[in-house]
């Protein structure tokens, strides 16, 4: 059995034709872009026509733990090896997922999450490091993504209404800049 | 050029808006131009904030920069710590991470980080810990290891954690340092924060990986204590696992430590922990049904849970159990049932393959009924899976394979790709040679296949079956059509093997050759070289008419080849077109790669042969070693007389491994006559050996008399040779006897460069190891396909009943194996496989003993708390001394 810590081989968030909108690999496993593009293509003809709209559903495709869950335009992935705990890697997408739509404000889809390209990066950021989970709990990674709890710790979950009209406007303000 | 982005190709059910993307229309040179604004002295920061943005984005979908775009990127980027901005300052953080500077440029901003780390706000430090370790090497890491050790310890879980984790990566890389951090890890592992626990735990255990007992102490400490992540606590539980492996269950009361431990775990509020706990138990070594029951259970709520992922976890980890100890997961066989129809794909085919594996006999047809609906809509992939799966589980009811064989023919006649098909070919194929009453409906279904086949490599692979096991059929003819239909709708390699199918009906069954012949005659007209020349070979073999002839043809179209394929390509790629022809029997037969020149005149019939017959076995079927040992000692005169070859022992060497020559001697046993075939290899490249023989000398027995010897002419070096020396011993019986044997022989010595080998040379010998004739070597494996029936047809008159002791045994399992492998018979229904801890067993065994003998053999053992175990053996036969016979085997 291996003892070894869990590791979470990639992070992937794909949109509803397959291509990828964001990525992040934590393991060799696939050397080159050419491999890399040919595992989302394989996850995405093997899981697109799914449900995994409710609940987030896994498989065992190509030798690797998959789970995923879809919301509107985009799907995303979590990758284990084969040997992992299923609920653990099943924990880390479900961390990702809620922390982006806390970050979104429930309004996840593609252009949303394109116009918050740096969002989700600091997002895939804190919740794993070199492959070791480093956070689950979403509202401690939005928080953390926001800068927020660096120093009070409120999470974003519990700001007032006026601090989220804040973050609102500037997010519109930010799109309109450019 | 910035290819299109997959907005503009939507569809028109996407609303207009969503055709806007921030990065349309985005390249990477355009971007390289915007980053010089992060040489501004007036710095925008949200401006640069976007930019970072777009490089990232670049490098997300894959794009490079060469070695000087880095290098420019990088060091505009080290500008951007003079910003306060606080999201600018994250986007550096992850901008230096992805570029992963070279070492000479780490300098730069080695001290903006060092400055972050001191930095009031802790999500600050964090970041800088993490990139600085990222991007570190061991010489810089000395000089920030006392922040880093405080880091550990710190009271923000952010930075903690952020310095555990760096630890854990440093550790492979400087592992003295992260060594020296032990007390502060140890700290964490009691922190509040559920996940710098974690994080501490990993560490911590991967610092001591190499100390058991700092291991243990670690994995006792913690299991009493409390553990607040549901992490830390899986992790937990794998080191706990790991203990229990090395340690081994307590000798005195059974009990494995720890164990409670797991079994608690069980109750643990967090799904993850449940579950790995449950997994750890099943996968215990030598794990009792009374420690795996608590475990079932809960994965068996698992299996209606509403999650998906929780029921693919639970179903994936009872297949497993499955394996091994069926009856341990049959309990959930309902619950098993009814995920068949679950939504996920993954899910419902694990759920079959569990129930095909604890399905009791009477069940199977029902499942069956329930797989036929399930396998229309699902994938490939997983109906492979279910192939294998329902293949073996005919192997274990072989009385099923009636509605096995059907299920397998119908789903062949479905849509299906190559993999698909040929593990349903393939599933066949075995179920035909493993069970005899399946021949002749499984040859029959799988003629249907090949009316309408697309695939040219599993249409010759049945054509060659069809060829080798038809004639022997009660019905030949009925094959023919089949056959010549392929000959005359198919491509030019079905063809060819449709003819030599034909062929080898011709030559086995008499009644069907003039109209074979007629056949082949249509096919000399055929377009194809190939198949021209075949059927005008095959025409002239038939068309002799003595009866020698006709085994001649015989043997030419069953033989298999004895050469290995490279081998022969490499002599053929040799040969230059000459007076003299190829000669097969100079082809090497070891599988080492060798130049060998041609000595000896043979004839232009074997160089076709060879090149027919290695056609023959590139078509497939595995060599039936069995008849080439046949015909090879048929093929030696003074061996000619002794009668049919009853069995052929499996090689077993008399030397060790890498000595100067290797023998190994393969028993050939005969009613009144023991031949031994001592196939030896001299890899010595400088000797030549010329006469070698094996002189033999019984140690013990009495019933052997050495009748004749055929010694090896010559054994140059890397060829394997073969000596003979045969035995006659009373006609029918067992005799049983040990022989010391000596290689002699003469040694030439041979120049390596130009393999010339002197005139002279002298004599010399070599010790072999002793090798025994045991009761094994005369009794023939030979299954039958129901025990029970076969037992009860059997004169209850023969029966021998006898009771063993046996000793002392580890296992039951070690017990049977020592029995079956003593009588060397086939083990019936898989009772070979003892389920662990089961305190007593039955296993079946059935052979053919000499003579052509039925005799079956139950075998009952019980071990008891000093694993003493005792041995009950009833033998029934066709004649009441063979039964006497294999008690007397397990008494000597």
């Amino acid at each position: 059995m291996d003892v070894s810590i869990s590791l979470v081989k990639n992070v992937i968030l794909l949109d509803s034709e397959g291509k990828r909108v964001a990525v992040k690999y934590f393991s060799d496993d696939w050397p080159g872009l050419s491999a890399k593009l040919a595992f989302e293509k394989s996850i995405f003809t093997k899981t697109h026509r799914t449900g995994a709209r409710s609940e987030a559903e896994i498989g065992l495709l190509d030798g690797y733990i998959v789970v995923y869950k879809f919301i509107s335009d985009l799907h995303f992935y979590v990758t284990g090896g084969e040997d992992e705990n299923e609920i653990i890697v099943a924990t880390v997408l479900q961390g990702f997922f809620d922390a982006v739509s806390l970050l979104l404000r429930n309004n996840v889809d593609k252009k949303n999450i394109l116009e918050n390209f740096d969002l989700v990066l600091l997002c895939l950021d804190e919740i794993v490091d070199g492959g070791i989970i480093l956070e689950t709990d979403a509202n401690v990674i939005a928080s953390r993504v926001a800068m927020r709890g660096a120093n009070d710790d409120v999470p974003l979950s519990e700001q007032t209404i006026s601090q989220a009209l804040a973050t609102a406007k500037e997010h519109f303000a930010r799109s309109l800049l450019k | 050029m910035a290819s299109l982005p997959p907005a503009l190709k939507k569809d028109d059910d996407i609303d207009d808006d969503s055709e806007y993307s921030p990065f349309y229309g985005i390249e990477k040179s355009a971007v390289l131009q915007e980053a010089r604004c992060f040489n501004d002295r007036e710095l925008d920061a949200r401006r640069c904030a976007q930019v970072i943005t777009k490089l990232l984005y670049l490098i997300n979908q894959g794009e490079t920069f060469t070695k000087n775009e880095a290098t420019d990127v990088f060091f505009a980027t080290t500008k951007l710590f003079q910003s306060k901005d606080i999201g600018l300052r994250r986007m550096v953080y992850l901008m230096i991470k992805e570029i992963s500077p070279s070492s000479d440029e780490v300098i730069i901003v080695t001290s903006s980080l060092m400055k972050d780390m001191n930095s009031k706000t802790d999500l600050y430090r964090a970041n800088a810990i993490r990139v600085l370790c990222r991007i570190t090497d061991g010489g810089l890491l000395g000089q920030i290891e006392r922040y880093l050790k405080q880091a550990v310890v710190d009271k923000n879980p952010v930075v903690s954690s952020a310095a555990l984790v760096s630890g854990i990566h440093l550790l492979q890389s400087n592992p003295e340092i992260v060594k020296r951090w032990s007390n502060e890890v140890q700290e964490a592992v009691q922190s509040k924060a559920p996940l710098v626990q974690f994080h501490g735990l990993a560490l911590l255990h991967q610092i001591r990986q190499n100390d058991r007992l700092a291991l243990s102490k670690l994995v006792s400490g913690l299991s009493r204590g409390t553990v607040r992540s549901p992490l830390a606590q899986c992790l937990l539980i794998r080191y706990t696992c790991q203990v229990i492996s090395e340690l081994g269950p307590n000798s005195q009361t059974g009990d494995r430590p720890f164990f409670d431990f797991l079994e608690s775990c069980l109750r643990h509020k967090a799904d993850m922990v449940i579950f790995e706990a449950a997994r750890a138990i099943t996968e215990m070594s030598g794990v009792t049904s009374r420690e795996l029951t608590p475990a079932i259970t809960v994965l068996q709520l698992f299996l209606s849970s509403s999650k998906p992922v929780l029921r693919f976890a639970a179903v994936r980890t009872l297949n497993k159990v499955a394996q091994t100890q069926p009856l341990a997961v049959a309990n959930c066989n309902i619950d098993m049932e009814s995920l068949i129809s679950d939504q996920n794909r993954s899910i419902a085919t694990l759920a079959i393959t569990t129930l095909l594996k604890t399905g009791n006999e009477s069940g199977v047809d029902r499942l069956m009924k329930q797989i036929t609906n399930f396998m229309s809509d699902i994938a490939d992939e997983y109906k492979i899976v279910v192939v294998e799966a329902i293949r073996s589980l005919c192997l274990k009811f072989p009385q099923k394979y009636r509605s096995l064989m059907n299920f397998l023919s119908n789903i062949l006649r479905e849509e299906g790709g190559f993999e698909y098909k040929k593990a349903i070919v393939d599933s066949i194929l075995i179920l035909i040679r493993e069970i005899p009453d399946a021949k002749e409906s499984g040859l029959s279904h799988l003629c249907e296949f090949i009316e309408d086949c697309e695939f040219t490599y599993l249409s010759t692979q049945i054509l060659h079956l069809l060829g080798n096991e038809g004639p022997k059929t009660s019905d030949p003819s009925k094959y023919i059509r089949y056959v010549y239909n392929r000959v005359i709708l198919e491509n030019a390699t079905v063809r060819a093997s449709a003819v030599s199918a034909l062929a080898k009906f011709g030559a086995v069954v008499e009644g069907l050759r003039p109209r074979i012949l007629i056949l082949l005659r249509r096919c000399l007209y055929d377009n194809d070289d190939e198949v021209r020349d075949r059927a005008t070979l095959y025409l002239s073999l038939l068309s002799d008419e003595p009866d020698a002839a006709q085994d001649d043809a015989k043997a030419f179209l069953f033989q298999d080849l004895d050469v290995p394929l490279e081998n022969l390509e490499k002599s053929l790629e040799l040969y230059e077109p000459s007076e003299r022809p190829f000669d097969l029997a100079a082809v090497p037969k070891d599988t080492k790669p060798r130049h060998q020149t041609e000595k000896k005149a043979p004839t232009s019939k074997e160089k076709k042969a060879a090149k027919d017959a290695s056609k023959k076995s590139a078509e497939g079927g595995a060599s039936n070693t069995f008849e080439a040992y046949e015909k090879l000692l048929n093929s030696i005169p003074m061996f000619a007389g002794f009668g049919k070859l009853f069995k052929s022992s499996a090689p077993v060497a008399l030397t060790e491994e890498e000595t100067e020559y290797a023998v190994n001697v393969v028993k050939h046993v005969y009613p009144g006559h023991v031949v031994l075939q001592f196939n030896c290899t001299n890899t010595i490249a400088e000797h030549l050996l010329e006469n070698v023989n094996v002189a033999m000398d019984l140690i013990e027995g009495e019933d052997f008399n050495q009748v004749a010897t055929n010694p090896l002419a010559s054994m140059p070096c890397g060829v394997t040779g073969q000596a003979f020396v045969a035995f006659e011993k009373p006609e029918g019986a067992c005799s049983l006897g040990k022989f010391s044997s000596t290689l002699r022989f003469y040694v030439k010595e041979v120049d390596p460069s130009t393999g010339d080998a002197d005139e002279d040379g002298y004599e010399d010998e070599y010790q072999l190891e002793d090798l025994e004739i045991t009761a094994a070597d005369y009794i023939l494996k030979a299954g039958v396909s129901n025990f029970r029936n076969a037992w009860e047809s059997l004169d209850s008159e023969s029966e021998r009943v006898d009771e063993y002791s046996l000793g002392t045994r580890e296992s039951l399992q070690d017990a049977v194996q020592a029995v079956t492998t003593i009588l060397g018979m086939q083990v019936c229904e898989a009772t070979d496989v003892v389920p662990s801890n089961a305190r007593s067993h039955t296993c079946l065994l059935a052979g053919r003993f000499l003579g052509d003998t039925q005799v079956l053999v139950r075998l009952s053992v019980g071990i008891d708390s000093q694993k003493q175990v005792a041995m009950k053996l009833a033998v029934r036969s066709e004649d009441p001394s063979v039964s006497d016979i294999i008690h007397e085997i397990i008494n000597s």
